[in-house]
C-alpha cells in the first residue's frame, strides 16, 4: 500500500483535493477534501451481501455517501457517475449466479447508462451480473476444483491508465479476498483472444511474487482472468473484493487502489 | 399444455459438477458409465392451445432465461 499510496502522491499532487488523514477514526485512510464529485450508486438485489461494505469503501475514498437502488427501480438517482454492483448471492444463486437480478427492471437503466459511457463496477456475484446481463462477455463457471473458495488471493494489476486501475502501478501485486464457487471466468477461444489482444483483462490471479501460473489461478478461469472491462473500459467485472481490504482493522488495504482511483478519476472528469 | 425444456452444457464446456457424479457413479460400482454431463429441466405448463404459439415463447423463455447460450444448448419438447 506505501507504494500505492506514493504513486498518487506522485501523480497527483495537492492540488486534487486528496489529503492522507492521520485521524484516530480514519488512519492512513485515503480521504478526499470537500469538492468531490463521486456519485455512486449502489445496486441492491434480494440475497445481496456485501453492499453495505461497498458502500464504506466508496465512501472512504470519495467522502460522499453511496445512493442505494432496489432491484425494482426504473431509473438511477440523477447525476450518478459510478454504478457498483456488489457481491453476494441475488436470488439465493437460483437458475444461474445472476441470472435472475440481469433481468431486473433497474438493469435496463444500467445498461442505458453503460451504453453512455458511464462507469459500472461488478463484483464477485455483481461480475456474474453483468455477464449474464450481457454488459461483459463470457461466463463465471463452477470452480475448476469445486470448491468454494474462501481467502486471501494475489492479483497482478496488468495496467494503470484505466480508471478502475489507475491507482496502482502495472504490474503491481495486490491481496485482496475472494469468496466465491462460480468464479472460473470462461468465453470462447475468440473472445479470449480479443480481450488480451486489447488489453481488457485488468487484474489477473498471481503468486505473491506477481507470477501467474496454474497454482495461483484459484479457480480455473481462462488465461487466470480475475476482471475483465468491455469494450468501452468503462465496465469492470472482478471476482475479487477490493471492498474488503480498505481499512487498516482489515489487515490491509491493497483494496484502496482501485476506489481511490475511481474517486481520481471522477475528480478530474467533473 | 405441458411443455418441457432441456438445457445442456455445450460440448467443450467444461462441466466439473459432471465429472464429480461421474466419479461418484463410478465409486459407487456403477458399471460402464463412460461419462456424465449434467444439465437442467423445467416443466412448464401453459395456457392456451396453440403448439406453435406455445414453441415461440418457450423458444423466447429459453433465449431471454432460462439458458445462458453462451455456454448451454437446449430443447424444447411440447406435448399434446
Amino acid at each position: 500500500m506505501q507504494a500505492v499510496l506514493a504513486t498518487l502522491a506522485l501523480e497527483k499532487p495537492a492540488s486534487n483535493g486528496y489529503v492522507f488523514a492521520a485521524s484516530a477514526l480514519l488512519p492512513t485512510i485515503l480521504v478526499v477534501q470537500p469538492g468531490t464529485t463521486m456519485k455512486s450508486a449502489v445496486l441492491v438485489f434480494p440475497g445481496i451481501n456485501r453492499e453495505r461494505d461497498m458502500a464504506r469503501a466508496l465512501k472512504l475514498a470519495s467522502g460522499q455517501e453511496a445512493a442505494m437502488v432496489w432491484h425494482a427501480d426504473t431509473a438511477l438517482p440523477k447525476g450518478t457517475d459510478l454504478v457498483v454492483v456488489p457481491g453476494g448471492f441475488s436470488y439465493g444463486d437460483y437458475l444461474r449466479c445472476g441470472a435472475i437480478a440481469a433481468r431486473a427492471p433497474v438493469m435496463d437503466a444500467v445498461r442505458k447508462f453503460a451504453a453512455g459511457g458511464g462507469l459500472v463496477l461488478g463484483v464477485c456475484n455483481g461480475f456474474q451480473i453483468l455477464c449474464e446481463a450481457g454488459l461483459l462477455p463470457g461466463v463465471l463457471m463452477r470452480n475448476a476444483r469445486l470448491k468454494f473458495v474462501c481467502k486471501d488471493v494475489h492479483l497482478r494489476v496488468e495496467r494503470s491508465d484505466t480508471p478502475f486501475t489507475r491507482g496502482y502501478n502495472a504490474g503491481q501485486v495486490i491481496r485482496v479476498p475472494v469468496a466465491h464457487g462460480e468464479g472460473n471466468y470462461e468465453a470462447d477461444e475468440e473472445t479470449v483472444k480479443r480481450l488480451e489482444d486489447e488489453g481488457r483483462v485488468l487484474y489477473r490471479y498471481c503468486s505473491a511474487e506477481g507470477i501467474v501460473d496454474e497454482e495461483s489461478n484459484i479457480n480455473g478461469a481462462a488465461q487466470s482472468i480475475a476482471g475483465i472491462v468491455n469494450e468501452g473500459g468503462n465496465v469492470l467485472g472482478m471476482m475479487p473484493h477490493p471492498e474488503n481490504h480498505v481499512e487498516d482493522i482489515m489487515g490491509c488495504t491493497d483494496g484502496r487502489g482501485l476506489f481511490a482511483g475511481l474517486a481520481a478519476h471522477l475528480e478530474k472528469a467533473a | 399444455m405441458k411443455a418441457r425444456v432441456t438445457v445442456t452444457l455445450k460440448s467443450g464446456i467444461l462441466d466439473p459438477q459432471g465429472k464429480a457424479i461421474e466419479g461418484a457413479l463410478k465409486s459407487l460400482g456403477v458399471d460402464g458409465v463412460a461419462s456424465v454431463r449434467q444439465g437442467k429441466v423445467f416443466d412448464i405448463e401453459l395456457s392456451g392451445s396453440d403448439k406453435a404459439k406455445a414453441e415461440a415463447a418457450l423458444k423466447d423463455a429459453a433465449d431471454k432465461l432460462l439458458a445462458n447460450t453462451v455456454i448451454e444448448n437446449y430443447a424444447i419438447e411440447v406435448k399434446a
